[in-house]
């Protein structure tokens, strides 16, 4: 009979948007006393972010660019974590896909575009994947945790990614510059309206719509579904939990590929060290601040492009180092972390 | 009876969830040196009634006297404050921790610097007073459950707790540790404790209450002391007037040629908790073969080396006259293999999704339609639908998530699924623990039908009285191996008993 009456209450939507208003608010506010006392005005500089990100066409241009790569790698998160599973690997995960697409790019370029692309693409998942596959394998016999496997893999895939450019795969032409050759034309994912957007931004809307309707709509999501809220009665159910983490693994760390894949084919055009100013990081902020859920991932991911484009501002009109929004990213890691009330 | 004032008084207490009124104008009273019983079904509202007292809810209309003064109690914390605690059905112990810590966290007024010497004397001084030994310093995860309790009790006492809420003390324990925990309260009464005691069980209360007040869907049906008290009356008083029939247990001669459905072959295990040593067992059709022996001998992994959670490490297993010694969890649910849980809130049933999709999870496969991209939602409800009625059980409403239930219900809900699939062997790992009377008969004849219509059970219990009635076959299990197999009517409980706690057979 006690379970009868333990109904947890539920906030209701509009009260968790409320409430997470007014915590980022917060760490708006903290950031502007920041500002003041870096002796700048923060009602001018935020201004500036605001007009030259979601007022300015070019600006919001760029933060839509910045999004899909946080978006990738943010699902890329959320999507192993409805089974408890912590994936910090988004970085290497990208790094690894980019790896692939630009294999597939330098040995394939004789391809047309419509054979060469989706090639890259599939390759560049393929990477993540694998790459994520590796800790859930590692997870799954109960070896290493894949939390911990994740992180350390990132700085392997970083490694490895800088062997290649600087060894092999160096493009005799760019003199000292490590990085591989350009891509070929049909190798280059397509922009749209004369902007860096490119074709990334429609793959991680799929993503997302395909990520809901599994979840809701079929077998492996109602398995995946009955993992996350009891994982015991999922095992004496017959689900083959191992299976599940191997496969939530691979696709995490694909769709991670995947956001390697626009930054290489789309953005850079080539395979450089420094790929990612740590998409895979932000990605994980941005679905914990979610909590998962796709919605909130699209309008926290949708904030933190705008907080990294601020940057940028930030640094060019007001002469502050770039890096000073990592302040606010961390006020925002702050505040969401404070939602949660210790039991 | 008393001439003293009551030590709480609740009055007209009124509390309800969304859908459910859980108390409606209950009155009840603590006096002190009393130990008062609160019975009831399953869902009557006694859980409500002490967690309004202990201040985790809060009661919508209705006033609380504490002595001579009206209270509010808004937490946990105001409660101990006024000397109220409560100990839960799941313990609240750090398993890490030495009883010495874990006692030492729950005192009000904790000192900086922790003289863990000065809290163990209190300990040893106040268990030698009442008959609740257990050892300072050992850590709390190598505690037995009794012994959990024990400290759990021991925590409320040197808190200076003066009313004491016990919900289902009995639940977990074993008989000798059961007539402890009576004898342990029989001295809180002494010393002029008040003591309240949740529970479902009439013999209990009739062993040890001195008052006793019955609940029925959330009102008072009666408070009546002790001398006034028979079962029977009690019972009039938890269901109305329908007094539940208790299980008959016809039956049928074994077919002693049929196949077996299940073979273990010295079967051991390895891993965490008990290791099972060469276990040997079948279990053929229309047959229930009991499995008795203390808690955590052994009983869990044996079940789950057959539902295949546990590999082997040696032996075999045949299901079905297949050699199933390497099959996964599904391939032995989908040959026919169902489990019906202890808990099944833990075991069984995912909370946060409805009934229906609980429902699905029986068989993911079964309902997949378009290679699992769709689920047949329609078949689900259908099938849900006849397993409920073949089950003779009330339909639970569908889309409900399956955690807002009562318990009754969730058991009802582990039952209509598990056996849907039209088992051939069954799994019953304490099937009737925590259940009401009603409910427990309800699931004792279920059991029996199953096994009437052909269906192998291995039954495992602690309550003889069911292993007797119910078992074709008993087997004893004692650290993991089997000590004793024997037919109900060619033993006795006492020999049973023995051999549970490690006696050897026929001495």
């Amino acid at each position: 009979m006690a379970s009868a009456h333990a109904r947890i209450p539920r906030h209701s939507s509009a009260r968790a948007i409320l409430r997470a208003t007014g915590l980022f608010g917060l760490a708006f506010v903290i950031f502007a006393a920041v500002l003041l006392a870096a002796g700048k005005d923060p009602i001018r500089a935020y201004r500036d972010i605001l007009s030259s990100t979601l007022v300015d066409r070019y600006g919001f241009s760029e933060v839509l660019v910045k999004m899909i790569p946080l978006m990738l790698t943010a699902l890329a998160v959320a999507i192993p974590s409805r089974i408890w599973l912590i994936n910090i690997g988004g970085e290497g995960q990208l790094y690894m896909g980019a790896l692939f697409a630009t294999w597939a790019a330098t040995y394939f370029a004789a391809l047309p575009a419509w054979e060469l692309l989706p090639l890259v693409a599939a390759l560049g998942f393929l990477g993540g994947g694998l790459w994520a596959a590796i800790s859930g394998v590692m997870r799954a016999y109960g070896w290493v945790s894949e939390t911990i496997s994740t992180l350390l893999l990132n700085y392997v895939a970083i490694l490895i990614v800088s062997f290649f450019v600087f060894g092999p795969w160096k493009d005799p032409e760019s003199a000292n510059y490590p990085q591989t050759a350009e891509f070929v034309a049909a190798a280059r994912l397509p922009t749209f309206f004369g902007t860096r957007v490119h074709l990334g931004l429609l793959i991680a809307l799929v993503a997302f719509i395909v990520y809901h309707v599994v979840l809701t709509r079929t077998r492996w999501g109602l398995e995946i579904r009955a993992m996350g809220g009891n994982m015991e009665a999922a095992r004496r159910s017959g689900i083959a939990i191992g299976r599940y983490v191997l496969v939530l693994m691979f696709i995490g760390g694909g769709l991670a590929g995947l956001a390697g894949v626009g930054e290489v084919s789309a953005i850079q055009g080539r395979l450089r060290p420094s790929l990612s100013p740590g998409y895979g990081y932000t990605g994980f902020l941005i679905s914990w601040i979610a909590g998962g859920n796709p919605y909130g991932i699209v309008a926290s991911a949708l904030l933190m492009a705008v907080i990294t484009a601020g940057g940028d501002v930030l640094q060019m009109a007001h002469r502050l180092p770039g890096s000073v929004v990592n302040i606010l990213m961390a006020l925002m890691l702050f505040v969401v972390l404070a939602r949660r009330r210790v039991p | 009876m008393h001439n003293v004032e009551p030590l709480v008084a609740l009055r007209g207490i009124t509390k309800s969830f969304p859908g459910i009124l859980a108390n409606d104008r209950v009155d009840f009273d603590v006096y002190p040196g009393e130990i008062h019983a609160l019975l009831g079904e399953n869902g009557a509202g006694k859980s409500t009634l002490v967690k309004v007292l202990y201040g985790i809810h809060q009661a919508d209309t209705g006033t609380i006297q504490f002595g001579d003064r009206a209270v509010q109690i808004r937490s946990p914390h105001d409660a101990r404050r006024l000397g109220i605690g409560m100990v839960f059905q799941q313990f609240t112990l750090i398993p890490a921790l030495s009883v010495v810590e874990n006692v030492a966290l729950f005192l009000p007024h904790l000192p900086a610097v922790l003289d863990h010497g000065v809290i163990a004397r209190r300990i040893e001084e106040v268990s030698g007073r009442y008959g609740l030994a257990v050892d300072p310093w050992a850590p709390a995860w190598r505690l037995s459950v009794g012994e959990q309790q024990k400290v759990e009790i021991l925590k409320l006492l040197l808190a200076r707790s003066r009313v004491l809420i016990l919900d289902e003390p009995t639940r977990v324990l074993v008989p000798h540790e059961i007539d402890g925990l009576f004898r342990v309260l029989a001295g809180l009464r002494e010393h002029g404790y008040a003591v309240v005691f949740i529970t479902h069980k009439l013999p209990e209360v009739l062993t040890c209450a001195d008052r006793i007040t019955v609940m029925r869907g959330g009102t008072v049906a009666g408070t009546l002391v002790r001398a006034e008290a028979t079962e029977r009356g009690l019972v009039g008083l938890m269901f109305g007037t329908a007094w539940p029939e208790e299980g008959s247990s016809r039956r049928e001669p074994i077919r002693e040629s049929a196949r077996p459905l299940l073979e273990l072959r010295e079967v051991d295990t390895s891993g965490d908790g008990v290791s099972l040593r060469q276990i040997t067992l079948t279990i053929a059709p229309g047959e229930i073969v009991g499995v008795a022996g203390v808690s955590g001998n052994g009983q869990r992994e044996l079940g789950d080396v057959i539902l295949g959670l546990t590999q082997t490490a040696g032996g075999k297993k045949i299901i079905h006259g297949q050699d199933a010694t390497r099959w996964s969890v599904d391939r032995i649910r989908r040959s026919g293999v169902a489990f019906v849980p202890e808990d099944p809130l833990r075991m069984l049933i995912v909370p946060p999704l409805s009934v229906l999709e609980n429902m699905a999870l029986a068989d993911t496969r079964k309902y997949a339609r378009h290679v699992g991209l769709t689920v047949d939602w329609i078949a689900v409800r259908r099938d849900l639908e006849q397993s409920t009625r073949r089950l003779a059980l009330e339909m639970l409403p569908p889309a409900v998530p399956a955690g807002t239930l009562s318990g009754g219900n969730v058991q009802r809900l582990s039952l209509v699924r598990e056996l849907s699939i039209d088992p051939r062997l069954i799994v019953a790992l304490y099937p009737t623990r925590g259940l009401d009377v009603r409910g427990a008969t309800a699931a004792r004849h279920l059991l029996l039908a199953m096994r009437n219509r052909g269906a192998g059970e291995l039954l495992i219990s602690e309550d003889l009285g069911e292993l007797f009635s119910m078992s074709d076959r008993l087997i004893v299990l004692y650290r993991g191996r089997i000590v004793g197999e024997a037919r109900p009517k060619d033993t006795t409980v006492y020999e049973i008993g023995r051999l549970m706690t490690g006696g050897v057979a026929g001495g």
